[in-house]
């Protein structure tokens, strides 16, 4: 007979175990996927997974492709860490490279120094605005945040197609919707002579350690953190929900626009319709890899942008589309919440056993 | 399957009956037998195994040893159905009905068809049985418009219609009135002489003094002893049940208060929940060095007046509360806080304390002026501190770094008491402090609360326990319907001024004068 129980305490080592335990599933059940399309599925695990890592070009696209998703991944974490369930990272992303774009071009023919601290200035503030007006509706009129925030994916979305055809569009682009290149002024430095790493991916390392940082050594932190486990405690204890709301939010937006305005000053280096091949969703999956971490988001982070990696490695090497990376994603997260079961509970295996003897 | 045995004069009799739950071995080898028509009270502190018992006897709990005989036959109660079906009825400690629907309905909801086809007009019946039982219930009212007492009596009749041969209550008079409890034993003893077995678990020894022919004792699991109330004393079970601590647990001193701290005039509030008590025009002025006791039934208010006073309600009043002459109405439960007020809740665990931290964590909760310095919190001071308060209020755990929830209610009462006392509060407000707490960590739970206010700390202490409240308070009063009684000095009133009380006497006077 099986015997579900609930554990008494939460198992530390499940907490930890429980990611590896789905990437392990999650290979599993790739290797079986990809056998049934009629690829070798070592081969193709090979591509997925070793080949992003086998050389420095390929590294760095990976750090390239990491920065934007922790950065993203370390505010959501914080976020959800406060139980509140903020999925517009992507927005807030967006709307960054939107706000950063329209300073850069601004700069175009500048060469003042603050030209690159006002960009990114203007990419943080406009994905903190992108966050601030859910957070106002929530806490003004009580709407539900997960609604309003996919809302506002869009709506940023919309809006960063429209700039890009309309008012931002380079006049001497021959029609393409893309903006003219930035200026060297305005474009993050590259960190090696070799690929593509470049500032952003400093700051969001950084942001990942001040972010551990606030959630275990300061007092807001800590607020934080039992305004998420328990708000009758919050409450209890006189802690401001309000003001715990905005700080967490706004540093979410924050992070989310400077993922943004880092990827139109960095690897790309104009305002282009895909700015983002889904990064603040795919964030939402890094923060739980993570455990709502930072420091774990710093792994599991590296994880998604080998998986990014490998998705474009595997389109040209074994012609698999890239949407594999998208259903890896799904199913690695349904794999990691099947497995976050075994934190609560404990499954035990029981021969049998009579209650009542007679 | 049944086999037959000798012992048939028992109605039920328990043999050797053990449950292992995960670390914790609740109840071992324990015998237990009624006759048909004995009360029997189910004694011991809290965690000693009473709950187990009687969820094992309803059919909650399957056992892991043992044997349960029913009228002399071994059976096997499988569910809470199978133990109705043997006759076997029990009241909760927290009822089980539901709001919304008639007491005619929600004693339908419980009836099998065999039993409802049985019955003709049910709700003619219930009428018939509250009258045989002086129950005076009206089978067409909502259970919402119902008074706790009223609401427990729906819950005998629940058991009633189903003729029961052995009736268990878990706690039943820790929510009624000194009046309603009385007229709950004339029901029992009415019952207990047509020949139903009454299991009775109570932790006020002078009610088992006063109706149960038998007791069994139970402690950390295991049977300490069985006994015949009426040859004993109540202090002397509760030396069989905890040791010697009993008899310091009486007889302080009654202090006179000095100036006025904290104040409410004509407070009002109507309520938030749909089925909460508004507070009308409440008026108390609680005066340093004294602790101030409300009594009242559960669900009359004391919560919202709780809320209220600590900022938790969050919604801002004017002119109505005071602190040292200052409109504190407008300030959020932080602010509050700040001015030197402190608060033990009701509800340990989710909201004195977040249940998945650490004990130096939760020291950190409502305490953090000398741990925070630009916002960063001193870990090491923490815990050193969060240390101190275990071993200063005899705190029952591994350490610091066990999770608030690892802790029994009274062990984590104590460490709330001491973090909320060690702030060295102007005010403090305290409700239901040894509510399911053991005798042992209420007497050290009323030494704190006695120290502090001798040290000059204003107390306002919220309790349905009545015997707590003449033990403690120096001026006392009640609660009802959100309404608050005058307030006197404990020495000059007595148990049957305020059971009045509780039951609203005085709301008819109070509303004249406003008038």
């Amino acid at each position: 007979m099986i015997r579900v129980q609930a554990r008494i305490e939460q198992s530390t080592l499940m907490k930890i175990a429980s990611p590896l335990l789905a990437i392990f599933l999650t290979l599993i059940f790739g290797s079986v996927l990809f056998s049934a399309i009629g690829k070798d599925p070592l081969q193709a695990m090979q591509v997925l997974l070793i080949a992003p890592l086998s050389d420095m070009y390929n590294i760095g696209e990976m750090f390239v492709k990491m920065g934007p998703l922790l950065l993203c991944a370390v505010g959501l974490s914080l976020c959800y860490r406060a139980n509140l369930w903020n999925i517009g990272a992507e927005g807030q992303l967006l709307m960054g490279a939107l706000g950063g774009s329209t300073a850069a071009l601004a700069f175009i023919d500048s060469s003042s120094v603050l030209a690159l601290p006002i960009t990114l200035i203007c990419g943080v503030v406009s994905g903190m605005l992108w966050a601030a007006i859910p957070t106002y509706l929530k806490l003004k009129f009580n709407s539900n945040l997960i609604l309003t925030t996919i809302m506002f994916n869009y709506i940023a979305l919309y809006l960063l197609l429209w700039a890009v055809h309309g008012p931002l569009r380079d006049p001497e682009g021959y029609g393409f919707p893309e903006s003219a290149l930035f200026s060297d002024i305005t474009t993050l430095p590259i960190l090696f002579d070799e690929g593509r790493i470049h500032l952003g991916v400093i700051f969001a390392i950084f942001a990942a350690i001040g972010a551990w940082v606030l959630l275990n050594k300061s007092h807001i932190g800590f607020q934080i953190r039992v305004f998420g486990e328990d708000e009758p405690a919050a409450r209890y204890a006189g802690f401001n929900g309000k003001k715990i709301s905005w700080i967490v939010m706004l540093f979410a937006g924050a992070l989310a626009g400077l993922a943004g305005v880092a990827e139109v000053t960095g690897p790309i280096g104009q305002l282009i319709p895909s700015v983002s091949p889904g990064y603040g969703y795919s964030a939402i999956i890094v923060a739980y890899l993570g455990r709502l971490h930072p420091l774990g988001a710093l792994l599991s982070a590296t994880f998604m942008a080998v998986l990014y990696m490998g998705g474009d490695l595997a389109q040209i090497e074994i012609g698999v589309p890239t949407a594999v990376v998208g259903m890896f994603q799904g199913v690695l997260l349904f794999f990691l919440l099947a497995c976050d079961f075994f934190i609560r509970y404990r499954v035990s295996f029981i021969t049998n056993n009579n209650p009542i003897q007679e | 399957m049944t086999i037959s045995s000798d012992h048939t004069d028992y109605r039920i009799e328990l043999r050797n009956i053990t449950k292992q739950y995960p670390g914790c071995l609740a109840n071992d080898a324990i015998n237990l037998s009624l006759q048909p028509g004995e009360i029997h009270a189910l004694l011991g502190e809290n965690g000693a195994g009473k709950s187990t018992l009687v969820k094992t006897i309803y059919g909650v709990v399957s056992p892991d040893k043992g044997e349960l005989l029913w009228d002399g036959d071994i059976v096997q109660i499988k569910s809470p159905s199978d133990a109705r079906d043997l006759g076997i009825g029990m009241v909760f400690q927290h009822f089980s009905l539901f709001e919304t629907l008639t007491v005619t309905e929600n004693i339908e909801l419980c009836l099998s068809k065999k039993q409802l086809s049985s019955i003709d007009n049910l709700a003619d019946k219930i009428t018939e049985l509250s009258k045989i039982y002086g129950l005076d219930v009206d089978p067409s009212r909502y259970i919402h418009s119902l008074s706790i007492g009223e609401r427990q009596r729906v819950e005998i009749l629940r058991c009633l219609v189903q003729s029961v041969k052995l009736l268990i209550l878990d706690e039943p008079t820790s929510v009624l009135t000194p009046q309603e409890v009385s007229s709950l034993f004339v029901v029992l003893k009415k019952l207990s002489n047509e020949g139903c077995s009454i299991l009775f678990i109570s932790h006020k020894l002078h009610e088992v003094t006063e109706i149960c022919q038998k007791a069994t004792i139970l402690r950390g699991g295991k049977v300490i002893s069985t006994c015949s109330p009426q040859d004993e004393s109540p202090s002397s079970i509760a030396k069989m049940m905890v040791g010697d601590l009993a008899d310091q647990d009486a007889g302080y001193s009654k202090k006179e208060g000095q100036q006025i701290i904290l104040e409410a005039k004509d407070f009002t509030l109507p309520t938030k929940q749909p089925f909460g008590t508004s507070l009308k025009q409440v008026n108390f002025s609680l005066k340093a060095g004294e602790i101030l006791g409300i009594a009242g039934v559960a669900g009359n208010g004391q919560d919202e007046l709780m809320a209220a006073i600590s900022g938790e309600d969050g919604r801002s009043v004017d002119n109505m509360l005071f602190l040292n002459q200052q409109d504190i109405g407008a300030f959020d439960a932080g602010e509050r806080r700040k001015l030197g007020m402190a608060n033990v809740p009701e509800e340990r665990l989710g909201r004195g304390a977040v249940p998945e931290m650490t004990l130096s964590e939760n020291t950190l909760l409502t305490q953090s002026k000398d741990f925070v310095s630009n916002g960063m919190v001193n870990w090491k001071k923490v815990q050193t501190y969060a240390q101190s308060l275990i071993k200063d209020y005899k705190v029952k755990c591994h350490g610091e770094f066990s999770e608030a929830k690892s802790l029994s209610g009274g062990n984590l009462q104590k460490f709330i008491m001491g973090r909320e006392i060690g702030q060295n509060p102007i005010v403090l407000i305290c409700a239901h402090p040894t509510w399911g707490v053991d005798v042992g960590a209420a007497l050290s739970i009323h030494q704190s609360l006695l120290e502090l206010r001798d040290k000059g700390a204003a107390i306002l202490l919220v309790s349905e326990d009545i015997d707590e409240l003449f033990l403690l308070a120096d001026r006392i009063g009640s609660i009802c319907d959100g309404y608050l009684s005058p307030i006197v000095k404990t020495d000059e009133t007595d148990i049957e001024q305020i059971g009045l009380w509780m039951a609203g006497s005085f709301i008819s006077d109070s509303q004249e004068t406003v008038l």
